[in-house]
C-alpha cells in the first residue's frame, strides 16, 4: 500500500511552563534555551523553545488569572480586549501570534506542549485527533522501555479546541506523572528530556524522507469526567479517590469497583454502564474543575505508512489546492 | 530509670491546615467537627483549621509561613491590622490554645502536616518529653501499614517556631509522600489511625494504666543541604534518582545526591548522616533540598498518671 505523503515539519515548537508549577517542562525548556541545540540531520526542522506562562512560573502557580491552557479557542483568541482582560488571555494571543495564527498556513507545523500531572499516568500524548498520523507515528517511535506510554484522544472539534497545542498544524501535549506540582523529580525530567529528544530526532528523519511503516496503536478516547461527591451547600468534597483506585490509571474500571472513600470510611462504587479506563486519577488541579477522574474507551487504530513530501510533491499538492480553491 | 508520674492530659487540640495545601489534616479536622467530636472519654478535644485563608487560596500560606510564627518573640510582638495575616493568626491561636508556656495551655497539641517527601509517618517534636516518646512508641508498635519515625528538633522552647510548641506537650504528625493540594485516601487512613491511637492511649493513661519504659530511636536534625543554583538563584539540578524517595537511608560520602539538568551527577561529601525531607516542594524557596540527621537512642522511664 502506498504511504500517505505529508508536508515536512519545517517549524517545531516545544513549550514548557504553560502551567507555571509543572516544573519538568519549565526546566527542560530553560536547559534547551541555554544549550540551543539545533537538529542537523538531513532536512533540519527549526525548533522554537517557548516558556508559555512566565508570570505563573515566577510565582510557581498553575496560573495567575485563568488557566492558560483553556484560552486557545477561536472565540477567546479573537474576542475583544480591554484593560481588565486576564493576563493569560493576553498571553494566549501573544502565543497565537508567535506560533500561529491557529488555523492558518503560517502556523508552526508541530507544537509539543510539556505538562506534568499528580496522577500516576506515566507518559501520555494528549491530542484532539485520533487520525493525525504525524502525532501517532511520533508516539509509536517514542516507545521507551522504562516508561509506560499511552495515547489519549479528546474528541473536540478544531473550533472548540482550547489547548495551546491546537495552534500548530499538528500538536499534542506530552503529559508525565506522577509528580507533585512545584517539584521536579529526576526520573520524570529524564523521561521528558528523552521524549522530546526522540521527537526531534523523528522530525529530522521524517523531513529527510524516511518511510515510516504503518501499524496498530492503542488510543484512549475520553468519554466523560467524574466529580467527587460534594456537599450540596458548601461544595466541599465529601470523599476522596478510593485506595484501590488511587494510582491505577489505565487499569480497567468495572461497574461495582470501588471509586471513592468517604471521610467516615464508607466505600462508594462506580455505577457506570460499561467498563472504562480511568486516567487523571486525583489530579490536584482538577479539584477546582470538578474532576476526580476521567474515563476513556480504548480502541485500536490502524495508522498508515507515511513519508514526507519531496519539494516537487509539495509544489504539486500546493498547486492542486490552489486550483481547487479557485474552482470554489 | 525511675518511673515518672505525670499529671493527666485532659485537653487535646487537633490542628489541620496550618499549611493550607496540606490537605489530610484539614479533612481529618473537618470530619471530627462534622461528627461533633469534642470529647473522647476523659479527654476533651478542640479541633481547629488553623490557616483558613491559605486553605481557601489553596496555598501553603498567604503572607508568611504560619508554622514559623510561634517563637516567643513573634508571639509577643505588637501587631496591627496591617501586620501579616499569619502573624496575627498565630497570636489568635496562641490565645485560644495557649498561651505558650502557661498553665492554661492545652495539655497536648497535635498538628497535622503532609510532605511531598517519602517520609512515611513521622512525629516531630522539640523536647525529649516522656509523654511524646511513649505515644511514639505506642503508634510505632500498633501501626504496621507505614514506617513510623520520630524527628527531634534540638531547639529551646522559647525559639521553637511551630504550632505544636504552644501546648504543654506537642508534636506534629508529618505524613508523606502526598502532593500539595491532593488528598490521598491511604494517607488519610494512616493519619486517622495515628490520631485515634493517640486518643486511646491518653484515655488509658488518664484512667491509671501504667506504661513500661524502654528505648526508641529518633533522628535529630544536624544541617540542611541546598540545591546547586545559578547566578540568578534558580536551581540547576534535581535530587538524584538514587536519593529520591530514600528518606532515612544512610547517606555516605560519594553517594549521588543531585542530577544536573545538563545530565551531570553531583555527589555527597561529608559524614554519614540520614537524609529526610528529600525533595519537599515547599522547601525549594527555603533553600533546602534535604535535611541531614543523626540517629540517636533515647531512653524513657515507665510512666503513670499522677494521682492527686
Amino acid at each position: 500500500m502506498r504511504p500517505v505523503l505529508l508536508p515536512r515539519l519545517c517549524r517545531v515548537a516545544v513549550c514548557g511552563g504553560t502551567h507555571g508549577n509543572e516544573l519538568s517542562g519549565v526546566y527542560l525548556v530553560r536547559e534547551m534555551l541555554k544549550t540551543e541545540t539545533r537538529r542537523e540531520d538531513g532536512e533540519s526542522a527549526s525548533v522554537l523553545m517557548v516558556l508559555s506562562n512566565p508570570r505563573a512560573m515566577q510565582q510557581c502557580r498553575r496560573y495567575v488569572d485563568t488557566d492558560l491552557n483553556r484560552c486557545f479557542t477561536h472565540a477567546t483568541l479573537n474576542g475583544p480586549v480591554s484593560d481588565g482582560t486576564p493576563y493569560e488571555i493576553m498571553r494566549s494571543r501573544e502565543l497565537n501570534a508567535m506560533l500561529g495564527p491557529k488555523g492558518s498556513r503560517a502556523a508552526v507545523d508541530l507544537v509539543c506542549d510539556l505538562h506534568n500531572t499528580t496522577a500516576n499516568m506515566g507518559l501520555c500524548f494528549i491530542a484532539y485527533s485520533d487520525s493525525d498520523w504525524i502525532c501517532l507515528h511520533i508516539f509509536r517511535y517514542l516507545q521507551m522501555p522504562d516508561t509506560p506510554m499511552r495515547f489519549i484522544h479528546f474528541d473536540v472539534s478544531n473550533k472548540e479546541s482550547y489547548s495551546l497545542y491546537s495552534i500548530g498544524k499538528h500538536g499534542f501535549a506530552m503529559e508525565i506523572g506522577p509528580q507533585p506540582h512545584g517539584c521536579v523529580k529526576s526520573d520524570i525530567y529524564t523521561a521528558m528530556k528523552e521524549g522530546v529528544q526522540h521527537m526531534l530526532d523523528w522530525a529530522g528523519y521524517f523531513n529527510s524522507g524516511c518511510l515510516f511503516e504503518g501499524g496498530l496503536v492503542d488510543v484512549f478516547t475520553m468519554v466523560k469526567n467524574v466529580d467527587y461527591p460534594r456537599d450540596g451547600e458548601t461544595r466541599n468534597i465529601m470523599a476522596t479517590i478510593h485506595p484501590r483506585l488511587q494510582d491505577r490509571d489505565f487499569c480497567l474500571l468495572h461497574p461495582g469497583d470501588p471509586l471513592f472513600q468517604t471521610f467516615s470510611g464508607e466505600t462508594l462504587t462506580y455505577n457506570g454502564n460499561e467498563p472504562l479506563y480511568p486516567f487523571f486519577i486525583n489530579e490536584c488541579a482538577y479539584y477546582e474543575k470538578g474532576i476526580a477522574l476521567s474515563l476513556a474507551r480504548k480502541k485500536c487504530v490502524t495508522i498508515p505508512s507515511i513519508r514526507a513530501q519531496t519539494e516537487e510533491e509539495e509544489e504539486q499538492a500546493s498547486e492542486q489546492s490552489f486550483a481547487s480553491e479557485e474552482e470554489e | 530509670m525511675e518511673s515518672a508520674a505525670v499529671p493527666p492530659l485532659s485537653s487535646v487540640a487537633i490542628c489541620g491546615g496550618t499549611h493550607g495545601n496540606e490537605l489530610t489534616g484539614v479533612y481529618i479536622v473537618k470530619e471530627m467537627q462534622k461528627q461533633k467530636t469534642d470529647k473522647v472519654g476523659s479527654v476533651s478535644i478542640t479541633t481547629v483549621v488553623t490557616n483558613p485563608r491559605a486553605l481557601d487560596a489553596g496555598t501553603r500560606y498567604t503572607e508568611m509561613d504560619l508554622n514559623r510564627c510561634f517563637t516567643d518573640v513573634l508571639l509577643s510582638s505588637p501587631v496591627t491590622e496591617s501586620s501579616p495575616y499569619e502573624l496575627r493568626r498565630a497570636q489568635e491561636l496562641n490565645a485560644q490554645l495557649g498561651p505558650k508556656g502557661s498553665a492554661e495551655a492545652v495539655d497536648l497539641l497535635i498538628d497535622l502536616h503532609n510532605t511531598t517527601a517519602n517520609m512515611g509517618l513521622c512525629l516531630i517534636f522539640y523536647s525529649i518529653d516522656w509523654i511524646t516518646l511513649h505515644i511514639y512508641k505506642h503508634i510505632q508498635n500498633k501501626m504496621s501499614s507505614v514506617p513510623v519515625r520520630a524527628i527531634q528538633l534540638d531547639i529551646p522552647i522559647s525559639d521553637a517556631y511551630s504550632l505544636e510548641s504552644v501546648g504543654k506537650h506537642g508534636f506534629a504528625i508529618e505524613v508523606g509522600p502526598q502532593p500539595n493540594g491532593v488528598l490521598r485516601a491511604d494517607i488519610f487512613n494512616m493519619v486517622k489511625e495515628a490520631v485515634d491511637l493517640t486518643l486511646a492511649w491518653l484515655q488509658e493513661f488518664n484512667s491509671g494504666r501504667s506504661y513500661e519504659g524502654g528505648t526508641v530511636e529518633a533522628y535529630t536534625l544536624v544541617r540542611s543541604v541546598d540545591y546547586p543554583r545559578d547566578s540568578a538563584g534558580k536551581i540547576t539540578a534535581a535530587i538524584h534518582q538514587d536519593l529520591q524517595d530514600n528518606d532515612f537511608k544512610l547517606l555516605r560520602s560519594g553517594d549521588p545526591i543531585f542530577q544536573k539538568f545538563s545530565g551531570e551527577t553531583l555527589k555527597y561529601d561529608g559524614e554519614d548522616l540520614y537524609p529526610f525531607f528529600v525533595n519537599e516542594c515547599a522547601y525549594y524557596e527555603k533553600k533546602i533540598a534535604f535535611h541531614l540527621a543523626q540517629r540517636k537512642t533515647f531512653s524513657f522511664p515507665s510512666i503513670c498518671v499522677k494521682k492527686d
